[in-house]
């Protein structure tokens, strides 16, 4: 049983699930809805790695997700330019704005640190929603292109954004995977344990907070580049803190801090917010009091407390295991085993 | 010159309302060491609560006043009892997040109960007068008095009664506190009421001059965020300075700089602040 909710069986499948999704539902709308989740996942992978992985909670996500939508916007709307190249550059733009505010903002911790970059995210949002002539203020920008040809392969249709989303997402995912598993990634835990103690043992807790900020507002950028290509028009709202708090419910009911928590977090609430859609409005009635209570009664969310579990029985079955052990085997053997202990 | 008085003065009407803010917020940092984000909501219950009492049940606008301090120090202390207490420790980054899904909720729950709608709240005191050359309502009179009154009595509670000064022992030395048989959790609870009842008397006493919708505590509630890190965390006297020194800066900035981007200025403010110092202004000790 435990062997088919194995890593390496259960990760191909679902990329699988992912590929075949489309043609088992043949339905626009889901297809729509699927895509719109992959790409919010994208920014809850960029918020997981700062939040989750080196904790430090950012608030400004919905800020450099429509930094990222709207130099998109500008770019192919206003300057008319290529949509690849635009998509590079926006990504730049976040970047370097995420390296700058990142220099400033790192210095301050904890509650400094979440009320000064939900500052800086609402000051993002008034300067996209005030500056009329540049942004179109809360008319929008209108007239996003779909993205580009590359070679034959264009992306007009549903179905090809799909897979271009899919696709994108699985090298985040990839690029995140192969982060947390390194020593880098190790670094990131140990900040998030103590910073003191990593500072202690050597490490440039600064350099390395300041790559995984800039990271991380990558991820958001990319996620806003794709929203704006995707949806086709953006307003001011995508940069309003309610966005931050969005993808904040996504993270923590899959999971902070967990490779699988986006994905989970994110296919759940989205779904069910297109169930509840009469909702609409009040979703928060529900989502606001689940993120509270999650937080309260399992801070893991989803795939945190299954792991915590299956870690639980693991530990267990090894304890059983070695009892078992002991009672068959000669007293010889066992002493063995208490000296390696 | 005469434009300039009467920003001075409107600075003075908005500088009380968000140093009324400030200190529930102050105070619940100072005991707990959370930034609750969810005071804003508080704000927006207290403007709504009081403009239901008077509408609907016609009360008089005092008495609207007192029903709502009533209800939202309760809200804070059921806020308290449900998710702060029982969050006591657990890592900081999840009572934010706690406070954050309370926010949503209030927020929802206005909008559910009340609707989207601005709406705006009568007041008895709407009468324009003329004093020394300025014009103005008596509504802001009334709110830079009153506030004033509210800091004063808070002031004499905290410094000259018992309970009061087990807040501030609480806020310095909470084991300490313990030790010499303050019921910390009954101070954390009444600090919560106080807190909260701050908030209430803020949001309907500039709701007359504002407008009372779902959303209008966000803004509020970002100000004094830096009024207090301006303050210096958990102090009282700096969110007191720290929101008239706000509200003047708002108002003359509105005047001399631009209105639309008025908001933005507070925000600026604290950029700089933290750019320079990052354990803000007037910060105590060594972290």
């Amino acid at each position: 049983m435990a062997n088919i909710i194995n890593k390496r069986f259960i990760i191909p499948v679902l990329i699988l699930f992912a590929i075949v999704f489309p043609f088992v539902t043949q339905n626009d709308y889901f297809i729509h809805v699927m895509t719109l989740s992959f790409i919010w996942m994208i920014g809850v992978y960029g918020l997981n790695l700062l939040a989750g992985y080196t904790g430090y909670l950012s608030l400004a996500h919905a800020g450099f997700f429509a930094v990222g939508a709207y130099s998109l916007g500008l770019l192919t709307v206003k300057a008319q330019m290529n949509f690849w190249l635009a998509f590079v550059l926006s990504l730049i733009i976040t970047s370097v704005l995420g390296f700058l505010i990142g220099l400033i903002a790192l210095r301050t911790k904890e509650h400094f640190f979440a009320i000064y970059t939900l500052c800086v995210g609402y000051i993002l949002y008034l300067i996209i929603d005030k500056w009329d002539s540049l942004t179109e203020g809360v008319r929008g920008l209108i007239g996003i292109p779909a993205p580009g040809n590359i070679g034959p392969i264009s992306f007009e249709t549903p179905l090809s954004q799909y897979y271009l989303v899919l696709a994108i997402l699985l090298v985040v995912i990839l690029i995140v995977y192969r982060i947390v598993h390194s020593l880098t990634g190790r670094t990131y835990i140990a900040i998030r344990n103590s910073e003191d103690l990593a500072l202690t043992i050597g490490i440039s807790t600064m350099k390395n907070k300041l790559e995984v900020f800039v990271l991380s507002t990558f991820f958001a950028g990319l996620s806003g580049a794709l929203y704006a290509s995707f949806i086709r028009f953006i307003g001011p709202d995508i940069g309003n803190i309610v966005i931050t708090f969005d993808l904040l419910t996504y993270l923590l009911i899959g999971g902070i801090g967990t490779l699988s928590g986006p994905i989970v977090g994110t296919v759940l609430v989205v779904w069910i917010s297109q169930q509840l859609q009469f909702l609409q409005d009040y979703r928060m009635l529900i989502f606001g009091p689940i993120l509270t209570l999650l937080v309260i009664f399992y801070p893991r969310g989803i795939a945190g407390s299954i792991a915590g579990w299956n870690a639980k029985r693991a530990e267990k079955k090894l304890a059983k295991a070695q009892q078992d052990e002991r009672f068959s085997q000669s007293p010889i053997s066992a002493e063995n085993q208490v000296k390696e202990g | 010159m005469e434009i300039l008085v009467q920003q001075l003065f409107n600075g003075l009407t908005i500088g009380s309302v968000y140093a009324l803010v400030a200190l529930g917020l102050t105070l619940v940092y100072g005991i707990l060491h959370i930034p609750n984000f969810a005071h804003g909501a508080l704000y927006m219950m207290g403007g709504y609560i009081t403009l239901m009492m008077m509408v609907q049940y016609g009360l008089h606008y005092w008495l609207a006043i007192l029903v709502s301090v009533i209800v939202v120090g309760l809200i804070g202390v059921l806020m308290e009892r449900l998710v702060f207490y029982p969050l006591r420790h657990a890592p900081p980054i999840h009572d934010k997040i706690a406070a954050i899904g309370i926010l949503l909720f209030l927020e929802a729950f206005a909008q559910y109960v009340w609707g989207a709608d601005y709406q705006t709240m009568p007041t008895p005191y709407g009468q324009v007068v003329q004093l020394f050359g300025l014009t103005f309502t008596l509504q802001r009179l009334l709110i830079i008095i009153s506030a004033i009154a509210v800091m004063v009595l808070l002031f004499l509670f905290l410094k000259k009664t018992y309970t009061g000064a087990s807040i501030i022992a609480m806020s310095q030395d909470r084991d300490g506190a313990n030790l010499v048989g303050i019921n910390t959790n009954r101070v954390a609870m009444l600090t919560f009421l106080i807190s909260g009842g701050l908030a209430a008397i803020a949001s309907s006493l500039a709701a007359p001059i504002n407008l009372v919708f779902p959303g209008m505590g966000q803004l509020v509630i970002l100000k004094a965020f830096v009024i207090i890190i301006l303050g210096g965390m958990g102090s009282i006297p700096g969110a007191i300075i720290g929101g008239y020194i706000l509200g003047f800066s708002e108002s003359l900035g509105a005047t001399y700089i631009s209105n639309d981007y008025k908001d933005i200025i507070a925000f600026i403010l604290l950029v700089v602040i933290l750019s320079v110092k990052p354990t803000g202004l007037f910060a105590k000790g060594g972290h």
